[in-house]
């Protein structure tokens, strides 16, 4: 390794070129960074394999997989850069596309070439007109230097919970309403105008242009040998300086903690992976290290990157009620067990929280997480049971008490997990 | 083979767990819960019978 491979391995990586200032300029990009390389779709795919590199959209899959599982469709394949994170606690995305759309647009354009693909699709968050703004800007100075060999088009997607779903996407692109289709057929091989379609998160995009530069070997030299590389986490909640950070994948908890300005109060809790995520007790922060393998003998994943340290302030039952309930009313009302078990889950909840539930509320609450889990054509039934057991092992105290004497002094106190307004489902 | 549902084309109507009970239950809602596993040879035939009459034909047969 020379000098400049050695000094650019160290972080930030993603967030080395952001400006919060103005709108991001190609040339400021290209100084940054430095010019995309040339390189043959064969080279991309083979690269992203020996980095390692796994979607940040939360599942973690392998982007080289998908990748030839789209190549090797039958078709014109079509790229999708997804930008719709919809997890409310989560800025990961928005920022990227904001600040750093060039990162994204470079890594869109060699994902479009190691599928042969000429067109991009760069689907953002509707209701975010600022991010319309700067990626139409970055596109317009792309298109004047000349830099790229694809179309790109962009999409606003609908303000829902399932909008970034890679089905519920392909369903807006197509004219149809946000919600998820079954699988068969997957995207990768019928997916936007029927065919084949690379849904990549608009991170794993940012990670594939700086791999496509800098190497595998480069990519590989921070992280844990399963996860290699940075990663984008989200933090807020009782930290000093909440926002996006950077991090090693593998990083401490308690060390993000810390770069966030450490604790702002004692903390009662730890939301890990957003709304589809684990509550974790606070205690676990000095155990947990920010890799979906140590962070699933907690029986949690990193997710979407979203860290929430509870403040002692909030009430865990009642913000766990009320994100519950939200996550049953975003339910795209297509499979009977989801649209069944998501209320009922949500109404035994608030029961409980409001101190008028049955006796039975708790093992009624045990039988409609197995119940809901794996039974829809999308996974919010299992995000929300896994969400709520793991909120009742946690907080099993908390909500013993509320089931006993109904809310308590601090379940009156302001919301901390933001709860967007309801969206119609169909305009 | 193994037994899936196609849960947005699935409407309780619940006569899967009528003609193949020792593969599919009804949940509480009258939803079919399908055993995971393949099903054996013997008793494929039920499978079949099963997908064939869905009303909504929501039971998808996939070969292993």
């Amino acid at each position: 390794m020379n000098e400049t491979q050695v000094a650019t391995a160290a972080l930030p990586r993603l967030l080395r070129g952001v400006s919060f200032r103005g709108l991001a300029q190609l040339d400021r990009h290209l100084e940054c960074h430095g010019p995309l390389p040339q390189l043959d779709g064969a080279s991309v795919l083979e690269v992203a394999e020996r980095a390692g590199l796994r979607g940040r959209g939360g599942a973690g899959f392998p982007a080289a997989v998908k990748m030839r599982a789209v190549k090797a469709s039958r078709g014109h394949a079509i790229v999708v850069a997804n930008g719709c994170e919809s997890e409310p606690m989560s800025a990961k995305d928005a920022l990227l596309l904001h600040e750093l759309p060039h990162l994204v647009l470079d890594g869109a354009a060699l994902a479009a070439r190691a599928v042969g693909s000429d067109h991009v699709i760069v689907a953002y968050e509707g209701q975010n007109e600022d991010t319309r703004i700067s990626l139409a800007h970055a596109l317009k100075q792309r298109r004047a230097a000349g830099v790229d060999h694809v179309r790109f088009e962009l999409f606003a997607a609908a303000e829902r919970f399932l909008t970034g779903q890679e089905t519920s996407l392909v369903s807006q692109i197509n004219g149809g309403p946000p919600i998820p289709s079954f699988i068969p057929p997957r995207p990768t091989r019928r997916g936007v105008r029927r065919r084949p379609t690379l849904i990549h998160n608009v991170e794993t995009l940012a990670h594939l242009a700086l791999i496509a530069r800098h190497g595998d070997g480069w990519y590989r030299a921070i992280g844990t040998n399963e996860q290699p590389g940075s990663t984008l986490v989200t933090v807020s909640g009782a930290v000093n300086e909440p926002g996006v950070y950077e991090i090693e994948c593998g990083t401490a908890l308690e060390q993000l903690l810390a770069a966030a300005g450490g604790p702002s109060g004692a903390i009662a809790g730890l939301l890990v992976g957003g709304y589809f995520g684990s509550w974790l007790p606070a205690a676990a922060a000095g155990e947990i290290e920010l890799s979906n393998a140590a962070l699933a003998r907690h029986d949690a994943s990193l997710g979407c990157g979203v860290i929430v340290a509870l403040p002692h302030s909030c009430c865990a039952v009642a913000e766990t009620v009320r994100v519950a309930i939200y996550l049953a009313t975003e339910t795209a009302k297509q499979c009977g067990p989801c649209v069944n078990g998501s209320a009922a889950l949500a109404r035994t909840l608030h029961a409980i929280g409001s101190g008028r539930a049955e006796p039975s509320a708790f093992a009624d609450l045990r039988r409609l997480t197995g119940a809901v889990t794996g039974r829809g054509a999308c996974h919010l039934p299992d995000g929300l049971a896994h969400f709520v057991a793991t909120a009742l092992r946690t907080f099993a105290g908390e909500f013993d008490d509320h089931a006993a004497n109904g809310p308590c002094d601090a379940c009156s106190a302001p919301a901390l997990l933001s709860i967007p307004a309801p969206q119609p489902l169909r305009a | 083979m193994r037994i899936r549902v196609n849960p947005i084309k699935c409407e309780a109507h619940g006569l899967c767990a009528e003609l193949f009970p020792e593969w599919i239950h009804l949940d509480e809602w009258g939803y079919p819960v399908i055993k995971p596993e393949a099903v054996p040879r013997a008793l494929q035939a039920h499978a079949r019978r099963a997908a064939d009459l869905c009303p909504t034909l929501a039971l998808l047969l996939e070969q292993d």
